[in-house]
C-alpha cells in the first residue's frame, strides 16, 4: 500500500515535469494546421518537416556549435578553478575558510537583471561585445559559486587519512590533488560539471545583452528570435526546443552511471 | 633508519595548546610507543614527526638533520593509518607501488619491491584486488605493505589496529613485533590501549593533555610509574588508589582506615597526604584468613576465567582485587585482603608524584 503510493506519487511528479517536453515534442511534428487544435492530441501525419525549416534560412548549425563552446568552455573554466580552490578551501590549512565561502556565495545572490548593465558596460569597454568570450567570462563568474559549494563539499567528505597518506607517499600537494582527491570527488565533479554546463547552455539574459550577431548567438537567444515580423512559428520553436535539449538528456545519462557509481568503497573501514 | 630528536616542540591550534615543550629523543631503529588517553596530542606527534602538521615552535630532528622545515615527501617517513587510508580506486598492487611511484623508480624495481613486501605479509594472491574487496585485517596488511615496502627511515604508525577485532589484533600486533625484529627501522607507534604499548615497546612516552608524564621501558612505566597518572593509566584494571596520613617521616610511616605501613620510598613526601598505589594483582582476597589479613566486604565480582576480579569495600575506599576461582565469594559477603606492602607504591595526594 505505501509503495503503491509512493509509487503514485513518483508518477504525478515525473508526469508534472516531462509533460511539457512531450508537448513540446508532438508539437514539433504537427503539421502547422494542428498546431492550434485539440483533439488530435497526437500528430495526424508526423512529419519532420519544422526540423528542416530551422537550419533553412539561418545558422542553425552555427548557433548550436556557438552553444556548445560556450557551454564546453564555461564547464572546463569553472571546474579547473572551482576545485583548485575548493581543495584548498576542504583540505589545505587555509584560514577564514568560512568567511571565503561565504564571500563566494554571495557573489551569485545578485539577480542577473542587476548586473547586466553594469556588466554590458564592461564587455563593452574590454571591446568584448558579441564574442562567446564575453558569454565564457561571465557565465564562469557565476558558475564558481555553486561549483566551489558543491565541491568543497565533496572533498570534505573524502577521508582527510587518504589525503595524508598521500603526502606521506610522496605526493606534492597538487600531485595529490590530481592523483587521488580528483579522481575519488569524481561523482561530485560530473555532477557539478553537468550543472555548470546546463546554466550555460539554457542561459538567456546574458546571451541576449551581449550578443548582436547570429554569428555569436546561443540557442535560447536563436528561438526567441525566431518569431517573424507577422507570425510566430510555434513549430520551428518546438523543433528547436527539442534538438537543444536532446543534448542535455543525453549528457546527463551518460554521466549519471558515473556520479552513482560507489567510487569511495573500501578506502576506510566501512 | 633514523635517530629521532624532538627539541622543545610546541603545537597549539588556535589558543589551545595541543604539545607543550616537549623533548624528547628516539633511538636508531628503536620500537617507540605514545601512549595516553583520547585528546592527550599523540596522534599531533605523529603529524609533526610525518610534516603533516608543522610545529609552532621547537626543532625536529633526524640523524641530527633538522627537517622542521621540510614536508612529508621531504623526510622518507612511511605511516600506516588507523582507517588504513588506501587509495580505493587502485588494487593493492598499485597502492603499495604508490609510494615508489611517486619517487620514480624503475618499473622493475617497483615490481621487485611490491612484490617482496606482499610476500612478507601474505599479499600474494591479492595483488589485482580492489581495497573494498578485502576484510578489514587484508586491508590492514596492505597499507602496513604500502609502508614498508620502500624502506623508509621511520615507521610511524596511528592506531594502526584498533580497528581490527580483538583476534585479529592479538595477531597482528604480534606480527609487527616480528616485522619491527626482522626490519629493525626506527618505528613510532601511537595508541591509547597500555596492553598493547607494554607488549611491543622498547621504550613508552606516557602522554597526558600534551605532556610527557614518563618515559621509560615497559617495565619501567608499569612497576616503576613517576606519577599517579602513569601509575593510574598503565596496567589493566588500573590501580588502587587509597588515601593516607603521614605519621612519622624517617622512616616514612604512614596510616590509612587504621593500618600502619612503613613502606619503602626513595624520598620522604613533603606533603602530609598521601596515596597508597596498590596493583589489583598484588591484592588478594579470600574468605580464609591467612595472616594479618584485613577485613573487608565484598561488593562486586567478576569473573575473569582463571581467577575472579572482586571490588571490596575497606572503610570508606574501594578497591579491586584477585580472588581464586574456586573462592565462593559474592556481594554482601566479609573477606579478608591481603598485599605486601612492598608491592605498595606512595604518591603525594596533592602533586601526584612518585615518593
Amino acid at each position: 500500500m505505501r509503495k503503491g503510493m509512493l509509487y503514485l506519487a513518483a508518477l504525478v511528479v515525473v508526469s508534472y515535469s516531462v509533460a511539457p517536453l512531450v508537448w513540446q515534442f508532438l508539437t514539433s511534428l504537427k503539421m502547422d494546421y494542428e498546431l492550434t487544435r485539440i483533439p488530435p492530441l497526437l500528430p495526424e501525419a508526423p512529419s519532420l518537416a519544422h526540423y528542416i525549416a530551422i537550419f533553412k534560412g539561418r545558422m542553425f548549425l552555427r548557433i548550436i556549435a556557438n552553444s556548445a563552446l560556450v557551454a564546453s568552455c564555461t564547464t572546463i573554466l569553472a571546474l579547473a578553478v572551482g576545485s583548485l580552490c575548493s581543495f584548498g578551501l576542504a583540505k589545505l590549512e587555509i584560514r577564514y575558510k568560512a568567511l571565503i565561502l561565504g564571500f563566494v556565495l554571495s557573489i551569485s545572490m545578485f539577480p542577473p537583471i542587476a548586473t547586466v548593465s553594469p556588466l554590458y558596460l564592461v564587455i563593452r569597454a574590454m571591446s568584448l561585445r558579441d564574442t562567446w568570450l564575453a558569454l565564457v567570462i561571465t557565465y564562469t563568474t557565476f558558475s564558481l559559486p555553486l561549483s566551489i559549494w558543491i565541491l568543497t563539499s565533496f572533498f570534505r567528505e573524502l577521508p582527510d587519512e587518504i589525503y595524508r597518506a598521500s603526502r606521506v607517499d610522496g605526493c606534492t600537494v597538487f600531485q595529490s590533488f590530481v592523483r587521488i582527491v580528483l579522481p575519488l570527488a569524481a561523482p561530485g565533479f560530473f555532477a557539478t560539471a553537468i550543472l555548470v554546463f546546463i546554466f550555460s547552455w539554457n542561459e538567456f539574459l546574458y546571451a541576449l545583452t551581449f550578443t548582436s550577431t547570429e554569428a555569436s548567438r546561443t540557442i535560447p537567444v536563436a528561438i526567441a528570435l525566431f518569431p517573424g515580423l507577422y507570425e510566430i512559428p510555434w513549430g520551428e520553436i518546438a523543433a528547436a526546443s527539442v534538438i537543444v535539449t536532446a543534448p542535455l538528456v543525453v549528457l546527463v545519462l551518460v554521466f549519471q552511471r558515473r556520479i552513482i557509481e560507489g567510487l569511495t568503497g573500501g578506502a576506510v573501514k566501512g | 633508519m633514523a635517530a629521532i630528536r624532538l627539541e622543545n616542540v610546541q603545537k597549539m591550534f588556535g589558543n589551545v595548546t595541543v604539545i607543550r615543550g616537549m623533548d624528547l629523543s628516539i633511538h636508531d631503529g628503536e620500537f617507540f610507543t605514545f601512549v595516553g588517553p583520547s585528546g592527550c596530542g599523540k596522534s599531533t606527534i605523529l603529524n609533526v614527526l610525518a610534516g603533516l602538521e608543522s610545529v609552532s615552535s621547537g626543532a625536529v630532528y633526524f640523524d641530527d638533520v633538522p627537517v622542521t622545515d621540510l614536508s612529508p615527501r621531504e623526510r622518507d617517513v612511511a605511516m600506516v593509518f588507523q582507517s588504513y587510508a588506501l587509495y580505493p580506486h587502485m588494487t593493492v598492487y598499485d597502492n603499495m607501488a604508490f609510494p615508489l611511484r611517486m619517487r620514480k623508480y624503475e618499473r622493475s624495481r617497483i615490481e621487485a619491491e611490491v612484490t617482496r613486501a606482499a610476500s612478507m605479509l601474505g599479499l600474494a594472491e591479492l595483488l589485482e584486488r580492489k581495497p573494498r574487496e578485502l576484510s578489514g585485517g587484508q586491508r590492514q596488511r596492505v597499507a602496513l605493505g604500502r609502508a614498508l615496502v620502500r624502506s623508509p627511515k621511520v615507521f610511524l604508525m596511528d592506531e594502526p589496529l584498533s580497528n581490527l577485532d580483538a583476534r585479529l589484533r592479538l595477531e597482528t600486533r604480534g606480527e609487527l613485533k616480528r616485522l619491527h625484529k626482522q626490519l629493525g627501522t626506527t618505528t613510532v607507534y601511537v595508541t591509547h590501549d597500555q596492553a598493547e604499548a607494554l607488549s611491543l615497546s622498547d621504550r613508552i612516552a606516557v602522554l597526558d593533555r600534551g605532556d610527557i608524564r614518563q618515559v621509560g621501558t615497559p617495565r619501567e612505566v608499569y612497576s616503576d610509574p613517576a606519577n599517579t597518572f602513569v601509575a593510574g593509566f598503565m596496567g589493566s584494571p588500573s590501580m588502587n588508589f587509597i588515601a593516607a596520613v603521614v605519621r612519622r617521616r624517617e622512616p616514612l610511616t604512614v596510616e590509612c582506615n587504621g593500618l600502619i605501613l612503613s613502606p619503602a620510598v626513595k624520598r620522604t613526601p613533603e606533603e602530609e597526604h598521601v596515596l597508597i598505589g596498590v596493583r589489583p594483582e598484588d591484592i588478594s582476597i579470600s574468605k580464609r584468613v591467612n595472616g594479618e589479613g584485613i577485613a573487608v566486604s565484598v561488593l562486586l565480582v567478576e569473573p575473569a576465567g582463571p581467577f575472579h576480579w572482586a571490588d571490596v569495600a575497606w572503610g570508606p575506599a574501594v578497591l579491586r582485587g584477585m580472588a581464586e576461582a574456586q573462592e565462593e565469594l559474592a556481594p554482601g559477603d566479609w573477606a579478608h585482603m591481603a598485599f605486601h606492602p612492598d608491592e605498595a607504591l606512595i604518591f603525594e595526594a596533592a602533586s601526584g608524584l612518585r615518593v
